[in-house]
Parts: structure tokens; C-alpha cells; sequence
């Protein structure tokens, strides 16, 4: 456990240290705010529109601007995420330090664990930004806060199982840039696999959309906790730990 | 503390070690010497537990490097030839979490940082960034964080490579003074380096031992035999090579003669003599009973680097080796 911590503290000192935790930060602030604005404005212009001010009903905050932004950011997230994953055991990789923990009396899976954790934290403070915006609406509405905090966990579980790929892809390069792409390919790939239920409706196609990690989400930014989701994160996560540490095994085999 | 046994790493295509035995023991200071690609960094692999061997054992501590790495790895401290330095880190932030990484207790932490970048003589720099220093610095860091814990065993990758020769004479200075502490491995290809430092030396050559014997030992069997130079002139006209060369292994203890070349009428000759044999004075004698004009004569004497060229260059042992 303390070796988790350990390589879990390097990696975030690592991040912070250098540009990349701050400029992952604006970059997710900017488009987020860009969003939030869009979904806020939008929000303004209907409310007033006379057509919904007959429904005699006001509009929900939660459904018409946390919702729609929630999903925004379960997409921005796939682009973030292939940034924070690529240097993990890619640079360790091509500098050599790799030599440093592999022969330090510390498990591969503390290794492993310690980064993809410190991966996670690194994205939950980049996801926290976005807190900023949200205060704002309830500061002049009044929006419920659980399914917020749901919204917001299963990002944190999407991120999750994301990072852990990315962490296995990592592994398998000595080339951050490769490390990147690598990942990103399979997070664009992950998220418009769910558009093949538009028109597939065989078994394969639900099996397919099944796997789609964004389709997962959608409860959660619903405020729903499905166990279904909680379950496909968890494996999957699971699933990118177990696959990092089978190759980084290969790796001293193979050398 | 040491203990390897028929070590052989296959990688894909091409043996990297084959079936190399030796052993080292507690205390000693030992030389890994080889040309590159010889196989030094693979074995010191092994021996770190950061490559499993393809077959044969390799023990440190008593303890196996497949069975029990754990505790092979809490009593070794490498450093591979780039020192496995994060830029981005403070000297001292890296020694610490270097120690935190090889259980160097929390309240011994802070002081044991101290003592070795003192001793590591990077005391000077402790905060600075990593990135930012100078080659010989950050192998001085490396250094210092592979004695944090203490380890019973020293692994050191060419240690020297790439530093000037001040740097060099420093690092090598401070290896020797950890020699009491701790058994060190120290690889290399530069042979005045192991000549003054190292007890005992262990010579490989694409992968298979070629040597291994007490600095001491190697040099007498290899420098017992003389080395001379001979450079001959005929009185009259030029000289036949072969019976000059002829005539110069007859003489009673010369084991071998080698025509060098030929500066104009002189020729060139490197007369080797049998062990403990001098055979000088025979040579002169020679010469001038055959009418010639001896022109230079000396000892070539064998110089490591041509022992380490004789025992490297050609694939069998030569004589006494494991």
C-alpha cells in the first residue's frame, strides 16, 4: 500500500511539475466554459420563449443545462485522457528510469496501480474545475445537487476505466506520441460504437453498443447509479490493470 | 555474495550471455570487463532481477534472483549506465524517493539523504533540479541513490562513461572508498580504470567468460612473459625475413616471433618469450653472431589492453581460464 502512495505522489509531483497537469486544466476549462455557456444561454433563451411559458411548468436547471453539459464532458474527457495516460511508462520507457522501479523491491502492480491512481486524481482535479461553473447556477437557481454528485461520479468512473486503458497502452511503447494515439484511436472508438445501435438491432449490435463507454454514462448524467454501469467500468478498469501488468511481465521476458 | 551459475539470456535471434559461472565474494571489488555488446549490461540485468535469465542460476545474498526477488532487490543497489534520474525532481526529493522506494525507514529517511549526498559529494546541489546539472553530477546522484539503503551488493554499470577525466578519477576514488562497505560489480571497458580499482577482474567476450582471475594473478601469468621489440638490419644488402625469423626462435625461451614490418633495410620483429624467461641478452647475442646489425632492441612489454585484445579477440580461453 505505501508503495502504491509512493509512485502515486512521484507521478503527481511529475505532473504538476511540469506544464502538462496546468495546460490539460485550461484547455478542459476553456471548453467547458464554452459549453456551459452555450447550454446556459440556451437554457435563458427558451425559458423565456412563450411557447414552453404555457406549459405552465418551469424548466428544470438539472435537465436542460447540467445534463447536456454532463455529456459534453464525458466526450471531452476522451481527449484529455490520451494526455494524461502517454507519458505514464512511455517516457519511463525511453529515459531508462523503468530500470529505477523495476528493480526496486516494490510488486508491478504497486507500479502500476500507483500511476493509473495518480492518472485518476490528476483527472478528477481537472474535472473539479468544472465545479466552478456549476456553483454559479446555484447561486441564481436553485438545481438539486445529487444528481450533480452522480453526474459527476460516473465521470469519474468513465475516467477511470479510460485511464486504465490508456495505462496499458502506455506500457506497450516507448513512444509517447505512439502512447497518445494509441489511446485516443481507442476512446474515439469506445464512444461512437454506441452509433451502431441507430441501425443495428440484431444481438451483435446490442452486444456492440454494449461496450460503448459513452451510452454507459448516460444514466449517471441522469442522476441514475445503474449497477449494469457500475459493473462495465469496474471490469473494464479491472480489465486495462490486468492487461498493463501482463505486459509489463512480457517486457522482462521479452527485454 | 555473489553467486552465478551456466547464466545463459537468450534473446530472440542471438545468445546475449552464454552459460557464464563466477562468483564473487563479500567485501571484494570486482571488474566486469568486456568490449561493447560483450554482455555486461545483460548479466548485470540478470543479477538485479530486472531480466529473468533464460536458463542456469544466478544467487545474490544467498537468495535467488527468480525465486526470492524481492529480497535481492532489497539488498542491491544499481546503477544502470544512464543514471535512472527524473529530470523534473530535486536532488534531494529524488534521493528521498528513491530511499521511501528501497524501505529505507521514515525516521532514518532525512539523515541517510544527508550522509550520502555528502558522501556522494553532491551536497552542494541538493536543491537543484535534476535536469539542470551536468553529467558528472547526475552520475553522482545516481550513485547516492544507490547506496541509499545501504546494500549489501553494488551494481555498477560503466560507472565512468562519458565523464571527463577529473570527474572520472573522482568517481572512481569514491567507488573505492565504498569498497570496505559493500561488494561491488563495476563494468567498464576501460582498462586502466579496473587496473586501479578493482581485486579481482572477470573478462567476457560475446557473451562467454573468458577470464576470471585476481588482478594480481593476471597480471603476472600474462606479464611473465616478455615482450620484445627487435628491429634487425642486414650489414650488407637487404635480409631474408625467414631466416631471420628463424634464427630468432631458436634461441633457447622464445615461444613466439611475429615479423611486425619493414622500415626500408630494417626489419621490424615482436619476440615473445616463454614465462619468467628473459631472453634479451640471446637476442643480442644472436644477432651479432649472425653478422647483422641490431638496431633497436626493447621490451614491448604487454599492457592490459593487449592482454584484454588476446583474451577478447579470439574465441577460445587461453591458458588458466575457467
Amino acid at each position: 500500500m505505501t508503495n502504491i502512495w509512493i509512485i502515486c505522489r512521484k507521478e503527481l509531483k511529475g505532473y504538476f511539475a511540469s506544464p502538462i497537469a496546468y495546460g490539460l486544466m485550461a484547455f478542459f476549462a476553456l471548453i467547458f466554459g464554452y459549453f456551459f455557456y452555450a447550454a446556459v444561454a440556451i437554457f435563458v433563451l427558451r425559458s423565456t420563449d412563450p411557447m414552453m411559458m404555457q406549459r405552465g411548468m418551469p424548466m428544470d436547471v438539472n435537465e436542460w443545462v447540467v445534463r447536456p453539459v454532463m455529456m459534453n464532458v464525458s466526450v471531452i474527457g476522451l481527449f484529455i485522457i490520451p494526455m494524461i495516460t502517454m507519458r505514464l511508462f512511455a517516457e519511463e520507457k525511453k529515459t531508462g528510469t523503468i530500470e529505477l522501479l523495476a528493480t526496486s523491491p516494490v510488486e508491478d502492480i504497486e507500479i502500476i496501480v500507483g500511476k493509473w491512481l495518480a492518472a485518476v486524481l490528476l483527472y478528477g482535479s481537472i474535472l473539479l474545475l468544472s465545479s466552478v461553473n456549476l456553483a454559479v447556477l446555484f447561486l441564481y437557481g436553485s438545481p438539486e445537487w445529487k444528481p450533480i454528485f452522480v453526474a459527476y461520479l460516473g465521470l469519474l468512473l468513465q475516467g477511470a476505466c479510460l485511464l486504465a486503458i490508456g495505462t496499458f497502452i502506455s506500457n506497450c511503447t516507448k513512444n509517447q506520441i505512439i502512447a497518445g494515439a494509441g489511446t485516443f484511436a481507442i476512446c474515439l472508438l469506445l464512444w461512437v460504437l454506441s452509433w451502431v445501435s441507430a441501425y443495428e438491432t440484431s444481438t451483435m449490435g446490442k452486444v456492440i453498443a454494449y461496450l460503448s463507454v459513452t451510452d454507459h454514462f448516460e444514466n449517471f448524467s441522469k442522476g441514475v447509479i445503474d449497477t449494469r454501469d457500475v459493473v462495465y467500468y469496474a471490469s473494464l478498469t479491472f480489465f486495462g490493470l490486468f492487461l498493463t501488468s501482463r505486459s509489463m511481465e512480457s517486457l522482462r521476458w521479452r527485454a | 555474495m555473489i553467486k552465478v551459475e551456466g547464466l545463459t539470456k537468450r534473446y530472440a535471434r542471438n545468445v546475449a550471455v552464454n552459460n557464464i559461472s563466477f562468483e564473487v565474494e563479500k567485501g571484494q571489488i570486482v571488474g566486469f570487463l568486456g568490449p561493447n555488446g560483450a554482455g555486461k549490461t545483460t548479466t548485470m540485468r540478470v543479477l538485479t532481477c530486472f531480466l529473468p535469465p533464460t536458463d542456469g542460476r544466478a544467487e545474490v545474498a544467498g537468495f535467488d534472483v527468480i525465486e526470492k526477488p524481492m529480497e535481492v532487490k532489497r539488498r542491491i543497489g544499481y546503477l544502470p549506465e544512464t543514471p535512472p534520474v527524473y529530470p523534473e525532481m530535486e536532488v534531494v526529493e529524488y534521493v528521498e524517493f528513491v530511499g521511501r522506494l528501497k524501505g529505507v525507514p521514515k525516521n532514518e529517511l532525512t539523515r541517510r539523504v544527508d550522509e550520502v549526498c555528502d558522501r556522494c559529494n553532491v551536497g552542494d546541489v541538493k536543491t537543484r533540479l535534476i535536469g539542470k546539472l551536468s553529467k558528472g553530477y547526475r552520475q553522482r546522484v545516481g550513485l547516492a541513490s544507490a547506496i541509499i539503503h545501504n546494500p549489501d551488493v553494488l551494481i555498477l554499470d560503466e560507472p565512468t562513461a562519458g565523464l571527463d577525466p577529473e570527474q572520472r578519477k573522482e568517481t572512481l576514488g569514491l567507488i573505492k572508498e565504498l569498497a570496505g562497505e559493500h561488494t561491488i560489480i563495476l563494468s567498464t571497458h576501460i582498462l586502466p580504470e579496473v587496473e586501479q580499482t578493482c581485486e579481482k577482474v572477470i573478462i567476457i567476450s560475446r557473451g562467454k567468460l573468458v577470464a576470471t582471475d585476481t588482478m594480481a594473478n593476471l597480471n603476472s601469468r600474462l606479464r611473465g612473459a616478455e615482450l620484445v621489440s627487435v628491429e634487425v638490419e642486414g650489414r650488407s644488402g637487404s635480409l631474408n625475413r625467414d631466416s631471420v625469423q628463424q634464427r630468432l626462435e631458436q634461441i633457447p625461451g622464445v615461444s613466439k616471433v611475429t615479423y611486425r614490418e619493414a622500415r626500408q633495410d630494417r626489419l621490424l620483429f615482436h619476440v615473445e618469450s616463454m614465462q619468467g624467461k628473459t631472453v634479451r641478452p640471446d637476442i643480442a647475442r644472436c644477432i651479432v653472431q649472425a653478422d647483422w646489425n641490431l638496431i633497436e632492441l626493447h621490451t614491448a612489454g604487454l599492457s592490459l589492453e593487449e592482454i584484454f585484445l588476446q583474451l577478447t579477440s579470439s574465441d577460445k580461453p587461453t591458458g588458466g581460464a575457467q
